[in-house]
Protein backbone atom coordinates (compact mmCIF):
# COMPACT_ATOMS: atom_id res chain seq x y z
CA UNK A 1 0.00 0.00 0.00
CA UNK A 2 1.25 3.45 -0.89
CA UNK A 3 1.80 5.77 2.07
CA UNK A 4 0.68 9.38 2.02
CA UNK A 5 3.34 12.11 2.48
CA UNK A 6 2.09 12.88 5.99
CA UNK A 7 2.66 9.26 7.06
CA UNK A 8 6.14 9.27 5.54
CA UNK A 9 7.01 12.54 7.30
CA UNK A 10 5.65 11.17 10.58
CA UNK A 11 7.69 8.00 10.25
CA UNK A 12 10.86 10.01 9.57
CA UNK A 13 10.27 12.22 12.63
CA UNK A 14 9.70 9.14 14.79
CA UNK A 15 12.87 7.50 13.42
CA UNK A 16 14.94 10.63 14.12
CA UNK A 17 13.52 10.87 17.65
CA UNK A 18 14.36 7.21 18.16
CA UNK A 19 17.93 7.80 16.94
CA UNK A 20 18.38 10.72 19.36
CA UNK A 21 16.97 8.59 22.18
CA UNK A 22 19.36 5.77 21.29
CA UNK A 23 22.34 8.14 21.14
CA UNK A 24 21.50 9.62 24.56
CA UNK A 25 21.06 6.13 26.01
CA UNK A 26 24.42 5.02 24.63
CA UNK A 27 26.09 8.17 25.98
CA UNK A 28 24.77 7.49 29.50
CA UNK A 29 25.66 3.80 29.23
CA UNK A 30 29.19 4.69 28.10
CA UNK A 31 29.60 7.14 31.02
CA UNK A 32 28.49 4.48 33.47
CA UNK A 33 30.83 1.87 31.98
CA UNK A 34 33.69 4.38 32.00
CA UNK A 35 34.03 4.14 35.78
CA UNK A 36 33.64 0.36 35.97
CA UNK A 37 36.99 -1.46 36.02
CA UNK A 38 38.89 -2.89 34.21
CA UNK A 39 39.84 -0.15 31.73
CA UNK A 40 40.93 -1.56 28.39
CA UNK A 41 44.32 0.21 28.28
CA UNK A 42 45.65 -1.84 25.37
CA UNK A 43 42.53 -1.16 23.38
CA UNK A 44 42.51 2.57 24.24
CA UNK A 45 46.12 3.02 23.08
CA UNK A 46 45.38 1.10 19.87
CA UNK A 47 42.33 3.26 19.14
CA UNK A 48 44.16 6.48 19.93
CA UNK A 49 47.07 5.59 17.65
CA UNK A 50 44.64 4.72 14.85
CA UNK A 51 42.67 7.96 15.26
CA UNK A 52 45.85 10.07 15.34
CA UNK A 53 47.68 8.36 12.49
CA UNK A 54 44.61 8.19 10.27
CA UNK A 55 43.52 11.76 10.64
CA UNK A 56 46.71 13.76 11.14
CA UNK A 57 47.88 13.95 7.48
CA UNK A 58 44.48 15.11 6.20
CA UNK A 59 43.94 17.52 9.10
CA UNK A 60 47.44 18.92 8.51
CA UNK A 61 46.69 19.52 4.82
CA UNK A 62 43.23 20.96 5.51
CA UNK A 63 44.42 23.35 8.22
CA UNK A 64 47.51 24.46 6.28
CA UNK A 65 45.40 25.55 3.32
CA UNK A 66 42.65 26.99 5.55
CA UNK A 67 45.27 29.16 7.29
CA UNK A 68 46.74 30.18 3.95
CA UNK A 69 43.44 31.16 2.35
CA UNK A 70 42.29 32.99 5.46
CA UNK A 71 45.50 35.04 5.66
CA UNK A 72 45.13 35.79 1.95
CA UNK A 73 41.55 37.04 2.40
CA UNK A 74 42.46 39.29 5.35
CA UNK A 75 45.53 40.64 3.57
CA UNK A 76 43.53 41.24 0.41
CA UNK A 77 40.64 43.05 2.15
CA UNK A 78 42.86 45.13 4.46
CA UNK A 79 45.10 46.20 1.54
CA UNK A 80 42.03 47.34 -0.43
CA UNK A 81 40.30 49.08 2.45
CA UNK A 82 43.12 50.38 4.58
CA UNK A 83 45.87 50.58 2.00
CA UNK A 84 48.17 48.18 3.86
CA UNK A 85 48.06 44.49 4.87
CA UNK A 86 47.25 44.83 8.58
CA UNK A 87 45.90 42.45 11.23
CA UNK A 88 46.80 39.37 9.20
CA UNK A 89 48.39 37.64 12.21
CA UNK A 90 45.69 38.53 14.69
CA UNK A 91 42.79 37.85 12.31
CA UNK A 92 44.16 34.54 11.10
CA UNK A 93 45.10 33.26 14.56
CA UNK A 94 41.77 34.12 16.15
CA UNK A 95 39.73 32.64 13.31
CA UNK A 96 41.88 29.51 13.21
CA UNK A 97 41.91 28.87 16.96
CA UNK A 98 38.31 29.73 17.75
CA UNK A 99 36.48 28.49 14.70
CA UNK A 100 38.26 27.07 11.69
CA UNK A 101 40.58 24.53 13.22
CA UNK A 102 38.03 22.93 15.63
CA UNK A 103 35.31 22.78 12.96
CA UNK A 104 37.51 21.71 10.01
CA UNK A 105 39.23 19.07 12.18
CA UNK A 106 35.87 17.77 13.45
CA UNK A 107 34.49 17.50 9.91
CA UNK A 108 37.59 15.63 8.72
CA UNK A 109 37.46 13.32 11.77
CA UNK A 110 33.73 12.68 11.18
CA UNK A 111 34.52 11.52 7.67
CA UNK A 112 37.59 9.51 8.55
CA UNK A 113 37.23 8.17 12.10
CA UNK A 114 33.42 8.31 12.36
CA UNK A 115 33.06 6.30 9.16
CA UNK A 116 35.61 3.74 10.34
CA UNK A 117 33.97 3.29 13.75
CA UNK A 118 30.49 2.88 12.22
CA UNK A 119 31.71 0.47 9.53
CA UNK A 120 33.77 -1.64 11.95
CA UNK A 121 31.10 -1.92 14.64
CA UNK A 122 28.39 -2.34 11.97
CA UNK A 123 30.25 -5.27 10.42
CA UNK A 124 30.69 -6.78 13.89
CA UNK A 125 26.95 -6.41 14.45
CA UNK A 126 25.82 -8.03 11.19
CA UNK A 127 28.33 -10.89 11.53
CA UNK A 128 27.02 -11.60 15.07
CA UNK A 129 30.33 -10.67 16.71
CA UNK A 130 28.46 -8.31 19.08
CA UNK A 131 26.19 -11.21 20.12
CA UNK A 132 29.32 -13.33 20.56
CA UNK A 133 30.70 -10.70 22.97
CA UNK A 134 27.58 -11.05 25.12
CA UNK A 135 27.92 -14.84 25.22
CA UNK A 136 31.55 -14.46 26.31
CA UNK A 137 30.56 -12.36 29.31
CA UNK A 138 31.69 -9.06 27.79
CA UNK A 139 29.59 -5.92 27.62
CA UNK A 140 29.96 -4.48 24.07
CA UNK A 141 29.62 -0.89 25.34
CA UNK A 142 32.48 -1.45 27.79
CA UNK A 143 34.66 -3.31 25.30
CA UNK A 144 33.96 -1.31 22.11
CA UNK A 145 32.45 2.09 22.96
CA UNK A 146 34.49 3.10 26.00
CA UNK A 147 37.98 2.84 24.40
CA UNK A 148 36.79 4.77 21.32
CA UNK A 149 35.09 7.34 23.56
CA UNK A 150 38.25 8.00 25.61
CA UNK A 151 40.42 8.07 22.48
CA UNK A 152 38.19 10.61 20.73
CA UNK A 153 37.79 12.80 23.81
CA UNK A 154 41.58 13.06 24.08
CA UNK A 155 42.50 12.68 20.41
CA UNK A 156 40.20 15.31 18.89
CA UNK A 157 41.43 18.24 21.07
CA UNK A 158 45.07 17.17 20.53
CA UNK A 159 44.54 17.07 16.76
CA UNK A 160 42.80 20.46 16.98
CA UNK A 161 45.81 21.94 18.79
CA UNK A 162 48.09 20.59 16.05
CA UNK A 163 45.74 22.07 13.45
CA UNK A 164 45.99 25.45 15.26
CA UNK A 165 49.77 25.42 14.91
CA UNK A 166 49.77 24.27 11.26
CA UNK A 167 47.03 26.76 10.28
CA UNK A 168 48.97 29.65 11.83
CA UNK A 169 52.14 28.53 10.02
CA UNK A 170 50.13 28.44 6.76
CA UNK A 171 48.90 31.99 7.40
CA UNK A 172 52.47 33.07 8.14
CA UNK A 173 53.73 31.69 4.83
CA UNK A 174 51.11 33.65 2.82
CA UNK A 175 51.65 36.77 4.91
CA UNK A 176 55.39 36.68 4.20
CA UNK A 177 55.28 35.55 0.57
CA UNK A 178 52.24 37.41 -0.72
CA UNK A 179 52.03 40.55 1.43
CA UNK A 180 55.70 40.98 2.40
CA UNK A 181 54.87 40.98 6.14
CA UNK A 182 57.85 39.18 7.72
CA UNK A 183 57.10 36.12 9.85
CA UNK A 184 58.42 37.75 13.04
CA UNK A 185 56.01 40.69 12.62
CA UNK A 186 53.14 38.26 11.98
CA UNK A 187 54.14 36.25 15.06
CA UNK A 188 54.62 39.36 17.27
CA UNK A 189 51.10 40.46 16.40
CA UNK A 190 49.69 37.09 17.44
CA UNK A 191 51.65 37.08 20.71
CA UNK A 192 50.60 40.59 21.69
CA UNK A 193 46.93 40.50 20.72
CA UNK A 194 45.74 36.91 20.96
CA UNK A 195 44.98 35.64 24.46
CA UNK A 196 44.94 32.07 25.70
CA UNK A 197 41.14 32.37 25.89
CA UNK A 198 40.94 31.91 22.11
CA UNK A 199 42.80 28.56 22.30
CA UNK A 200 40.65 27.41 25.23
CA UNK A 201 37.50 28.45 23.35
CA UNK A 202 38.47 26.21 20.42
CA UNK A 203 39.53 23.34 22.66
CA UNK A 204 36.28 23.27 24.64
CA UNK A 205 34.43 23.05 21.34
CA UNK A 206 36.65 20.27 20.07
CA UNK A 207 35.96 18.14 23.18
CA UNK A 208 32.22 18.37 22.48
CA UNK A 209 32.78 17.65 18.78
CA UNK A 210 34.80 14.55 19.68
CA UNK A 211 31.98 13.41 21.94
CA UNK A 212 29.36 13.92 19.21
CA UNK A 213 31.39 12.05 16.57
CA UNK A 214 32.19 9.04 18.74
CA UNK A 215 28.74 8.56 20.25
CA UNK A 216 26.89 9.00 16.94
CA UNK A 217 29.27 6.64 15.11
CA UNK A 218 29.22 3.96 17.83
CA UNK A 219 25.43 4.16 17.97
CA UNK A 220 25.07 3.77 14.21
CA UNK A 221 27.47 0.81 14.22
CA UNK A 222 25.90 -0.98 17.18
CA UNK A 223 22.36 -0.59 15.80
CA UNK A 224 23.27 -1.56 12.23
CA UNK A 225 21.03 -4.12 10.53
CA UNK A 226 20.77 -5.83 7.18
CA UNK A 227 24.12 -7.13 5.93
CA UNK A 228 26.54 -5.26 3.69
CA UNK A 229 23.89 -2.77 2.57
CA UNK A 230 23.07 -1.99 6.20
CA UNK A 231 26.74 -1.36 7.00
CA UNK A 232 26.95 1.08 4.07
CA UNK A 233 23.82 2.93 5.19
CA UNK A 234 24.95 3.11 8.83
CA UNK A 235 28.35 4.44 7.80
CA UNK A 236 26.86 7.18 5.63
CA UNK A 237 24.34 8.08 8.32
CA UNK A 238 27.07 8.26 10.97
CA UNK A 239 29.13 10.69 8.88
CA UNK A 240 26.23 12.90 7.78
CA UNK A 241 24.64 12.98 11.23
CA UNK A 242 27.95 13.77 12.98
CA UNK A 243 28.75 16.57 10.54
CA UNK A 244 25.34 18.23 10.91
CA UNK A 245 25.38 17.90 14.70
CA UNK A 246 28.92 19.33 14.84
CA UNK A 247 27.81 22.41 12.88
CA UNK A 248 24.69 22.93 15.01
CA UNK A 249 26.64 22.35 18.24
CA UNK A 250 29.31 24.80 17.03
CA UNK A 251 26.81 27.64 17.04
CA UNK A 252 25.23 26.70 20.37
CA UNK A 253 28.56 26.22 22.17
CA UNK A 254 29.92 29.48 20.73
CA UNK A 255 26.90 31.40 22.07
CA UNK A 256 27.30 29.71 25.46
CA UNK A 257 31.06 30.34 25.66
CA UNK A 258 30.58 33.97 24.64
CA UNK A 259 27.94 34.31 27.38
CA UNK A 260 30.31 33.01 30.06
CA UNK A 261 33.10 35.15 28.64
CA UNK A 262 35.49 32.48 27.36
CA UNK A 263 37.04 34.00 24.25
CA UNK A 264 34.10 36.39 24.02
CA UNK A 265 36.26 39.51 24.01
CA UNK A 266 38.13 38.55 20.89
CA UNK B 1 17.19 -27.68 32.64
CA UNK B 2 15.73 -25.13 30.28
CA UNK B 3 11.96 -24.54 30.33
CA UNK B 4 10.41 -22.33 27.70
CA UNK B 5 6.78 -21.42 28.36
CA UNK B 6 4.46 -19.59 26.00
CA UNK B 7 7.03 -17.25 24.50
CA UNK B 8 5.96 -14.78 21.84
CA UNK B 9 8.28 -12.63 19.77
CA UNK B 10 7.40 -10.29 16.92
CA UNK B 11 9.49 -8.05 14.70
CA UNK B 12 7.19 -5.28 13.50
CA UNK B 13 4.13 -7.03 12.11
CA UNK B 14 5.97 -10.30 11.64
CA UNK B 15 5.07 -12.70 14.46
CA UNK B 16 8.00 -15.13 14.63
CA UNK B 17 7.30 -17.03 17.86
CA UNK B 18 3.67 -17.48 18.84
CA UNK B 19 3.28 -18.97 22.31
CA UNK B 20 6.03 -21.58 22.02
CA UNK B 21 6.58 -24.24 24.72
CA UNK B 22 9.67 -26.46 24.93
CA UNK B 23 11.64 -28.26 27.60
CA UNK B 24 15.30 -29.21 27.33
CA UNK B 25 16.51 -31.89 29.74
CA UNK B 26 19.96 -31.89 31.30
CA UNK B 27 22.57 -33.83 29.37
CA UNK B 28 20.55 -34.29 26.18
CA UNK B 29 21.15 -33.00 22.66
CA UNK B 30 17.97 -31.47 21.31
CA UNK B 31 17.82 -30.34 17.70
CA UNK B 32 15.29 -27.79 16.53
CA UNK B 33 14.42 -28.20 12.86
CA UNK B 34 12.34 -25.97 10.62
CA UNK B 35 12.36 -24.06 7.35
CA UNK B 36 14.53 -21.05 6.64
CA UNK B 37 13.29 -17.93 8.44
CA UNK B 38 10.84 -19.83 10.69
CA UNK B 39 12.42 -18.41 13.85
CA UNK B 40 14.93 -21.08 14.89
CA UNK B 41 17.75 -18.62 15.50
CA UNK B 42 15.35 -16.21 17.24
CA UNK B 43 14.38 -19.04 19.61
CA UNK B 44 18.07 -19.74 20.38
CA UNK B 45 18.73 -16.05 21.02
CA UNK B 46 15.72 -15.88 23.37
CA UNK B 47 17.15 -18.87 25.29
CA UNK B 48 20.46 -17.14 25.92
CA UNK B 49 18.97 -13.70 26.60
CA UNK B 50 20.29 -12.00 23.45
CA UNK B 51 16.66 -11.26 22.55
CA UNK B 52 13.92 -10.59 25.07
CA UNK B 53 10.60 -12.28 24.23
CA UNK B 54 7.52 -10.05 24.13
CA UNK B 55 5.77 -12.39 26.58
CA UNK B 56 6.23 -15.82 28.17
CA UNK B 57 9.11 -17.13 30.27
CA UNK B 58 12.49 -18.77 29.69
CA UNK B 59 13.68 -20.61 32.79
CA UNK B 60 17.32 -21.60 33.03
CA UNK B 61 17.89 -23.88 36.04
CA UNK B 62 14.73 -22.49 37.62
CA UNK B 63 15.50 -18.78 37.01
CA UNK B 64 13.29 -16.84 34.59
CA UNK B 65 15.84 -14.89 32.53
CA UNK B 66 13.22 -12.63 30.94
CA UNK B 67 12.91 -10.84 34.30
CA UNK B 68 16.63 -10.49 35.05
CA UNK B 69 18.64 -7.26 35.07
CA UNK B 70 21.73 -6.96 32.84
CA UNK B 71 24.23 -8.04 35.52
CA UNK B 72 22.24 -11.07 36.67
CA UNK B 73 21.62 -12.02 33.05
CA UNK B 74 25.36 -11.94 32.38
CA UNK B 75 25.84 -14.47 35.20
CA UNK B 76 23.31 -16.83 33.57
CA UNK B 77 24.84 -16.25 30.11
CA UNK B 78 28.17 -17.44 31.54
CA UNK B 79 26.63 -20.94 31.72
CA UNK B 80 26.30 -20.93 27.94
CA UNK B 81 28.64 -21.37 25.03
CA UNK B 82 27.34 -20.56 21.57
CA UNK B 83 28.50 -21.53 18.12
CA UNK B 84 27.20 -18.88 15.71
CA UNK B 85 26.08 -19.58 12.16
CA UNK B 86 28.93 -17.59 10.60
CA UNK B 87 31.38 -18.51 13.41
CA UNK B 88 31.44 -14.80 14.55
CA UNK B 89 35.16 -14.87 15.35
CA UNK B 90 36.65 -11.48 16.22
CA UNK B 91 38.50 -10.43 13.04
CA UNK B 92 41.03 -8.21 14.76
CA UNK B 93 42.22 -10.92 17.18
CA UNK B 94 44.31 -14.05 16.58
CA UNK B 95 42.91 -17.58 16.96
CA UNK B 96 44.49 -17.87 20.44
CA UNK B 97 43.06 -14.51 21.56
CA UNK B 98 39.65 -15.56 20.24
CA UNK B 99 39.66 -18.85 22.14
CA UNK B 100 40.94 -17.16 25.31
CA UNK B 101 38.57 -14.19 25.07
CA UNK B 102 36.09 -15.30 27.73
CA UNK B 103 38.82 -16.65 30.02
CA UNK B 104 40.63 -13.34 30.20
CA UNK B 105 37.48 -11.43 31.07
CA UNK B 106 35.76 -13.73 33.49
CA UNK B 107 38.57 -15.31 35.42
CA UNK B 108 41.92 -14.30 36.84
CA UNK B 109 43.97 -17.11 35.40
CA UNK B 110 47.76 -16.97 35.03
CA UNK B 111 49.06 -16.65 31.45
CA UNK B 112 50.58 -20.15 31.45
CA UNK B 113 47.22 -21.69 32.42
CA UNK B 114 45.43 -19.72 29.68
CA UNK B 115 47.96 -20.91 27.08
CA UNK B 116 47.48 -24.50 28.25
CA UNK B 117 43.70 -24.17 27.98
CA UNK B 118 43.93 -22.66 24.47
CA UNK B 119 46.08 -25.59 23.28
CA UNK B 120 43.83 -28.12 24.97
CA UNK B 121 40.58 -26.74 23.53
CA UNK B 122 42.04 -26.38 20.03
CA UNK B 123 43.23 -30.00 20.20
CA UNK B 124 39.71 -31.06 21.22
CA UNK B 125 38.40 -29.66 17.93
CA UNK B 126 41.30 -31.20 16.00
CA UNK B 127 43.39 -28.09 15.43
CA UNK B 128 47.01 -27.49 16.27
CA UNK B 129 49.65 -24.85 15.63
CA UNK B 130 47.27 -22.17 14.32
CA UNK B 131 47.25 -20.02 17.47
CA UNK B 132 48.83 -17.00 15.80
CA UNK B 133 46.71 -16.95 12.62
CA UNK B 134 43.96 -14.39 12.08
CA UNK B 135 40.38 -15.58 11.27
CA UNK B 136 40.70 -14.22 7.70
CA UNK B 137 43.45 -16.80 7.07
CA UNK B 138 41.22 -19.77 7.99
CA UNK B 139 38.84 -21.86 5.86
CA UNK B 140 35.11 -22.03 6.68
CA UNK B 141 35.44 -25.37 8.47
CA UNK B 142 38.43 -24.22 10.50
CA UNK B 143 36.58 -21.04 11.51
CA UNK B 144 33.68 -23.13 12.83
CA UNK B 145 36.06 -25.36 14.76
CA UNK B 146 37.87 -22.37 16.30
CA UNK B 147 34.47 -20.90 17.20
CA UNK B 148 33.59 -24.23 18.82
CA UNK B 149 36.86 -24.18 20.80
CA UNK B 150 35.98 -20.63 21.93
CA UNK B 151 32.48 -21.74 22.95
CA UNK B 152 33.78 -24.62 25.11
CA UNK B 153 36.77 -22.71 26.54
CA UNK B 154 34.87 -21.71 29.66
CA UNK B 155 33.46 -25.19 30.28
CA UNK B 156 29.82 -24.18 29.76
CA UNK B 157 26.87 -26.16 31.09
CA UNK B 158 24.86 -25.55 27.93
CA UNK B 159 26.05 -25.17 24.38
CA UNK B 160 23.97 -23.74 21.55
CA UNK B 161 24.73 -24.55 17.93
CA UNK B 162 23.21 -22.23 15.32
CA UNK B 163 23.27 -24.09 11.98
CA UNK B 164 26.55 -25.93 12.72
CA UNK B 165 26.82 -27.54 9.29
CA UNK B 166 25.52 -24.69 7.08
CA UNK B 167 27.97 -23.43 4.48
CA UNK B 168 30.29 -26.44 4.77
CA UNK B 169 30.91 -29.26 2.31
CA UNK B 170 29.25 -32.59 3.30
CA UNK B 171 32.50 -34.08 4.62
CA UNK B 172 33.39 -31.07 6.74
CA UNK B 173 29.75 -30.94 7.92
CA UNK B 174 30.12 -34.53 9.10
CA UNK B 175 33.43 -33.70 10.81
CA UNK B 176 31.57 -31.01 12.76
CA UNK B 177 28.79 -33.50 13.59
CA UNK B 178 31.41 -35.96 14.89
CA UNK B 179 32.96 -33.19 16.96
CA UNK B 180 29.59 -32.32 18.49
CA UNK B 181 29.05 -36.00 19.39
CA UNK B 182 32.60 -36.31 20.72
CA UNK B 183 32.24 -33.21 22.91
CA UNK B 184 28.86 -34.43 24.05
CA UNK B 185 30.34 -37.77 25.13
CA UNK B 186 33.38 -36.25 26.76
CA UNK B 187 32.07 -33.09 28.40
CA UNK B 188 28.46 -34.18 29.10
CA UNK B 189 27.15 -30.77 28.07
CA UNK B 190 23.46 -30.15 27.38
CA UNK B 191 23.31 -29.16 23.72
CA UNK B 192 20.70 -27.37 21.69
CA UNK B 193 21.22 -27.21 17.94
CA UNK B 194 19.15 -25.56 15.24
CA UNK B 195 19.49 -26.83 11.70
CA UNK B 196 17.59 -27.62 8.55
CA UNK B 197 20.10 -30.34 7.68
CA UNK B 198 18.29 -33.63 8.48
CA UNK B 199 21.44 -35.78 8.12
CA UNK B 200 23.05 -33.74 10.86
CA UNK B 201 19.85 -33.69 12.98
CA UNK B 202 19.48 -37.51 12.92
CA UNK B 203 23.13 -38.02 13.73
CA UNK B 204 23.63 -35.71 16.70
CA UNK B 205 20.24 -35.63 18.45
CA UNK B 206 18.65 -37.45 21.36
CA UNK B 207 15.44 -35.60 20.54
CA UNK B 208 14.28 -33.50 17.60
CA UNK B 209 11.70 -30.68 17.77
CA UNK B 210 10.04 -29.28 14.66
CA UNK B 211 9.29 -25.54 14.69
CA UNK B 212 6.42 -24.42 12.47
CA UNK B 213 4.38 -21.21 12.47
CA UNK B 214 5.87 -19.98 15.73
CA UNK B 215 5.10 -23.13 17.73
CA UNK B 216 6.67 -26.56 18.28
CA UNK B 217 4.78 -28.87 15.92
CA UNK B 218 6.21 -32.15 17.25
CA UNK B 219 8.97 -33.38 19.57
CA UNK B 220 10.40 -36.89 19.52
CA UNK B 221 13.41 -39.12 19.20
CA UNK B 222 15.00 -39.31 15.73
CA UNK B 223 13.14 -42.60 15.12
CA UNK B 224 9.79 -41.14 16.17
CA UNK B 225 10.36 -38.16 13.88
CA UNK B 226 11.31 -40.44 10.99
CA UNK B 227 8.04 -42.34 11.38
CA UNK B 228 5.89 -39.30 12.13
CA UNK B 229 2.43 -39.16 10.58
CA UNK B 230 2.24 -35.37 11.03
CA UNK B 231 2.01 -33.94 7.47
CA UNK B 232 4.13 -30.88 8.37
CA UNK B 233 6.94 -33.00 9.80
CA UNK B 234 6.63 -35.53 6.98
CA UNK B 235 6.93 -32.84 4.30
CA UNK B 236 9.98 -31.32 5.98
CA UNK B 237 11.94 -34.52 6.56
CA UNK B 238 11.24 -35.84 3.09
CA UNK B 239 12.28 -32.47 1.61
CA UNK B 240 9.15 -32.10 -0.51
CA UNK B 241 7.74 -28.88 -1.92
CA UNK B 242 4.23 -30.38 -1.77
CA UNK B 243 2.39 -30.26 1.53
CA UNK B 244 1.10 -27.91 4.18
CA UNK B 245 4.35 -25.91 4.46
CA UNK B 246 4.24 -23.14 1.89
CA UNK B 247 7.27 -21.07 1.07
CA UNK B 248 6.70 -17.51 -0.06
CA UNK B 249 8.54 -17.00 -3.32
CA UNK B 250 8.27 -13.62 -5.02
CA UNK B 251 4.63 -12.88 -5.85
CA UNK B 252 3.59 -16.51 -5.40
CA UNK B 253 2.11 -17.63 -2.15
CA UNK B 254 3.39 -21.16 -2.68
CA UNK B 255 2.57 -24.49 -4.20
CA UNK B 256 -0.78 -25.58 -2.91
CA UNK B 257 -0.47 -29.14 -4.10
CA UNK B 258 -3.40 -29.01 -6.49
CA UNK B 259 -1.36 -30.42 -9.32
CA UNK B 260 -2.07 -27.33 -11.40
CA UNK B 261 1.21 -25.60 -10.69
CA UNK B 262 1.94 -22.33 -8.94
CA UNK B 263 -1.01 -20.31 -7.79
Amino acid sequence: MKKNPLEIAGEEILKTAETFGGITHLLLDTFRSLFRPPLEFKNIIKQMTEIGLQSFPIIAMASLFTGMVFAFQIGFVSTNWLGAPTFIGMGTAIAIMKELSPVVSALVISGKVGAQIAAELGTMKVTEQIDALHTLGTNPVKYLSVPRFISCLIGVPVLTLMADVIGIIGGGIVSAQKFRVPFNVYWEEIISYVRFDAVAHGLVKSIFFGLIIVVVSCHEGLTCEGGAEGVGKSTTKAVVFSMILVLIADYLITVFLAAIGLGGEQ
Amino acid sequence: MIGIRGIKKSFGENEVLDGLDLEIRDGETLTIIGGSGCGKSVLLKCMIGLLRPDSGSVEIDGKDITQLKEKQLAAVQAKFGMLFQGAALFDSLTVAENVAFGLRYLRDLPDSEIKKRIREKLLMVGLEGIEDLKPAELSGGMKKRVALARAIAMDPKYILYDEPSTGLDPIMADVINDLILHLQGRLKITSIAVTHDMVSAYKISNRIAMLYQGKIEEVGTPDEIRQSKNPVVKQFITASSKGPIQMKIGGFSGYRGTGKGWQ
